[in-house]
C-alpha cells in the first residue's frame, strides 16, 4: 500500500515536471501579456525580473520545486493572488458540479444498462440504445446550448409556468439578497442544467457499458443454474447477477471522477461558472505559469487519487482480489 | 452488442451516412457559387432562414451566417477539416501508440520503464487538460490540432499493444521464427505485432469520433481551427449568442457532428465485436 502511494506521488512529481517544461516551451512568457502596450522593453525586463522569468530555465524550476516542497504554490501572475487561494476558490464549484453528476450519473446509467440488457431486443432496448449512442456521441457544449434554448429562452417565449425557467448563467441570480431555503433553492435551479447536461452524457456512456456487462453476465451458467434451482427474477438480477458486474462498475465509478471534472471545462464555459476549468483555460492563456502549474497539480491528485481509490475498494467488493 | 440483424443494420446505415458526409464534403464546397470564407453583400444576405431566398435569387438550403455566408457550403467545408483532423490524429496517435508499445515491450528494461513512466505521467492528466496546456504551445491551427491530439493520445494504445506484444512473445511461434534464424527486428515487425495489433486498430477506429469531438471542443473554446477556417466547434461558438435569433447557425453543425461521432461510434463498436474477440472485453473495461 505505501508502495502505492509512493509510485503515486512519484508520478504526480513527473506530471508536474512535464507540465513545466510544456508551459516554459511555449512561445511568449507571462511579461508579454502583463505590460501595457505602451511598455518600453526595459519595462517589460524589468517585470520579468520581478517574476523571475530573467532566471534560466533550470534555476526557475528548481526554485518552483523547493517551493513546493514546502507547501508553497506560488502568487498567480494575473489575479494578483496567491494560486493556493485561487484554487480553493475554483476546486469546490467543479467538485460540487462533478460529484453530482457523478451520482446522477449511475443512479441513472446503470438501471438504464439493467433494463436493457434484461429486455434485450424489445423496443425498449432499441429507443434507449439509439437515445444513449446519440447524447454519447454529442458534444456537451452544444447539449448545453440546446438546453439554453429550451429552458432559458424557449421556456420564457412559450410562456411556461416560472417554476421550469431555468438560469443559463452563473451560480446564484446576481444581486439578489436570498436567504435559508430561497438561497439553497436559487442554487439548485442554477445547477440544473449543467449537472444535467454532464449526468445525461455520463449516464450515456455508463448505460452502454452496464448494458453490455449485464448482457454478458445474463448467458453465464451460474445465472441459468439459479434460475433453473427456482430462484425469483428479481433475486437473480440483484443477488448473481449485480454482484458480479458490481465490481467492474465501481471501479468505474471511482475513474469517471476525473473525466466529469474535466468535462466540466465546457460546461463552466458555457453557463460562466467560476470552477476550475475556467480558471485553466484563463490561467493558460495568460501565461500565469505558477496558476497553470497549480490547476495540473490538482487535476493530476484527483486522477491519481480516483485511481487508488478504485484499487482500494475493489478487495472490497470483490472477495477474489482479497489477498 | 445488438444483435445480429440490428447491427448489420445500423452498420449500413454508418456506412451511408459516413459516405455521404465526406461526397458532400469534397463536392459542395467545390461547386459554391459564394465564397464560403470571403465576406460579401452582409446586409441583404446576413440570417436568412433554412430554405430562403436571397435578394439575388440563390437558395440557402440550411440559411446564412451572421456575415451572410451560406451555412451548408460551410458546414461541408468544416467537414473536410473535422473528418481529416479526426482520422489524421487517430491514426497517427495509433501509429505512434503501436511504436512505443511495441518498442516497450520488446526491448524491455530502462527503455521499457521510461517509456511506461511517461504514458502514466500523461495518463494522470485528464486528457482535455492535456490539450488546453499542449494548444496554448503554438500558434492556433489545423497543424498544432493534430500534433496535439497524437501527443495526447497515444497512451492507451501504447500500453495496449505492449501487453499484447509481451502475450504473443512467450508464444512457441516466436521461439520457432527465432531458431529459424529470423533477426529480432524481423521476428517483431512480421510475427509478434501483426498478431498484438487487434486491439489497437479497434482503439484507433474508436478514437476517430473521440478526436472530431475532441478538435471541435477545441474550436469552440478558441484554442482549435481559427476562423474564418470553418470547423463544426468554430460554427456552433459562432452561433452561441444567436441560439434565439438565429437558432439554426449553431444546430446545423451540431448536427453534422453528432451524425458524423454517432457513426464513427457504431462502426467502432462493429469492429470492436467481430474483430477483437478475447481483447474486446479488456476493451469494453477500458472504455
Amino acid at each position: 500500500m505505501l508502495r502505492r502511494i509512493g509510485g503515486a506521488l512519484l508520478l504526480l512529481w513527473l506530471v508536474l515536471t512535464i507540465t513545466f517544461a510544456l508551459i516554459r516551451l511555449a512561445p511568449g512568457d507571462a511579461a508579454t501579456f502583463l505590460v501595457p502596450p505602451s511598455a518600453t522593453a526595459a519595462d517589460a525586463a524589468r517585470i520579468r525580473a520581478e517574476l523571475g522569468l530573467d532566471r534560466s530555465i533550470a534555476v526557475q524550476y528548481a526554485r518552483w520545486a523547493i517551493a513546493l516542497l514546502r507547501g508553497d504554490l506560488g502568487e498567480s501572475f494575473s489575479l494578483h493572488q496567491p494560486v493556493a487561494s485561487a484554487l480553493a476558490q475554483a476546486l469546490p464549484v467543479s467538485l460540487a458540479l462533478g460529484a453530482a453528476s457523478l451520482a446522477l450519473t449511475f443512479i441513472v446509467g446503470v438501471p438504464l444498462g439493467m433494463l436493457q440488457a434484461v429486455r434485450r431486443g424489445s423496443r425498449v432496448d432499441r429507443a434507449i440504445t439509439f437515445l444513449t449512442t446519440v447524447v454519447y456521441a454529442a458534444p456537451s457544449f452544444w447539449l448545453a446550448l440546446a438546453l439554453v434554448a429550451v429552458f432559458t429562452y424557449g421556456a420564457a417565449a412559450w410562456g411556461l409556468p416560472r417554476w421550469m425557467r431555468l438560469p443559463a448563467f452563473a451560480m446564484r441570480s446576481p444581486g439578489a439578497e436570498l436567504h435559508g431555503a430561497a438561497a439553497v433553492m436559487d442554487a439548485v435551479r442554477h445547477a440544473l442544467l449543467p449537472v444535467t447536461i454532464l449526468a445525461a452524457v455520463g449516464a450515456a456512456g455508463i448505460a452502454r457499458y452496464a448494458r453490455s456487462s449485464v448482457a454478458d453476465v445474463l448467458g453465464r451458467d451460474f445465472v441459468r443454474t439459479a434460475r433453473a434451482k427456482g430462484a425469483s427474477p428479481r433475486r437473480v438480477y440483484f443477488r448473481h447477477v449485480l454482484a458480479t458486474v458490481l465490481p467492474a462498475l465501481i471501479v468505474l465509478f471511482a475513474l469517471s471522477l476525473p473525466g466529469l471534472v474535466a468535462g466540466s471545462i465546457f460546461v463552466e464555459a458555457v453557463f460562466a461558472w467560476p470552477g476550475m476549468g475556467r480558471l485553466m483555460v484563463n490561467a493558460i492563456t495568460a501565461r500565469d505559469y505558477p496558476l497553470v502549474m497549480g490547476a495540473a497539480a490538482i487535476y493530476a491528485a484527483i486522477v491519481l487519487l480516483a485511481n487508488l481509490t478504485a484499487d482500494l475498494a475493489l478487495p472490497l467488493v470483490d472477495p477474489r482480489r482479497r489477498a | 452488442m445488438t444483435a445480429a440483424g440490428g447491427s448489420r443494420r445500423s452498420d449500413t446505415f454508418a456506412i451511408a451516412l459516413l459516405g455521404a458526409l465526406v461526397v458532400g464534403a469534397i463536392v459542395v464546397p467545390m461547386f459554391s457559387r459564394q465564397d464560403p470564407l470571403g465576406i460579401g453583400d452582409v446586409l441583404s444576405l446576413r440570417l436568412l432562414p433554412p430554405g430562403a431566398r436571397d435578394a439575388h435569387g440563390g437558395l440557402h438550403v440550411l440559411g446564412t451566417d451572421r456575415f451572410g455566408r451560406d451555412l451548408f457550403v460551410r458546414m461541408m467545408l468544416a467537414g473536410r477539416v473535422s473528418l481529416a483532423v479526426g482520422v489524421v490524429g487517430s491514426l497517427l496517435a495509433g501509429g505512434l501508440g503501436t511504436v512505443v508499445g511495441a518498442l516497450a515491450a520488446w526491448i524491455g528494461g530502462a527503455v521499457d520503464a521510461v517509456l511506461m513512466a511517461v504514458a502514466d505521467a500523461l495518463l494522470a492528466l485528464p486528457r482535455l487538460v492535456l490539450l488546453l496546456v499542449c494548444a496554448a504551445l503554438w500558434q492556433p491551427g489545423l497543424a498544432t490540432v493534430v500534433v496535439v491530439l497524437v501527443a495526447t493520445g497515444w497512451m492507451g494504445v501504447a500500453r495496449m499493444v505492449r501487453a499484447e506484444v509481451l502475450g504473443v512473445r512467450a508464444q512457441p511461434f516466436v521461439d520457432a521464427a527465432t531458431a529459424l534464424g529470423a533477426s529480432s527486428p524481423r521476428v517483431l515487425w512480421r510475427h509478434a505485432l501483426p498478431n498484438a495489433l487487434g486491439p489497437a486498430i479497434v482503439a484507433t477506429t474508436l478514437g476517430v469520433g473521440n478526436a472530431i469531438l475532441l478538435e471541435s471542443g477545441l474550436s469552440f473554446l478558441g484554442i482549435g481551427i481559427q476562423p474564418p477556417q470553418p470547423s463544426w466547434g468554430n460554427m456552433i461558438a459562432g452561433g452561441r449568442d444567436l441560439i434565439v435569433a438565429a437558432p439554426w447557425v449553431a444546430i446545423a453543425p451540431g448536427i453534422a457532428l453528432i451524425a458524423t461521432v454517432l457513426a464513427c461510434t457504431l462502426l467502432g463498436d462493429t469492429l470492436r465485436d467481430r474483430l477483437a474477440g478475447e481483447a474486446g472485453a479488456t476493451l469494453r473495461e477500458r472504455a
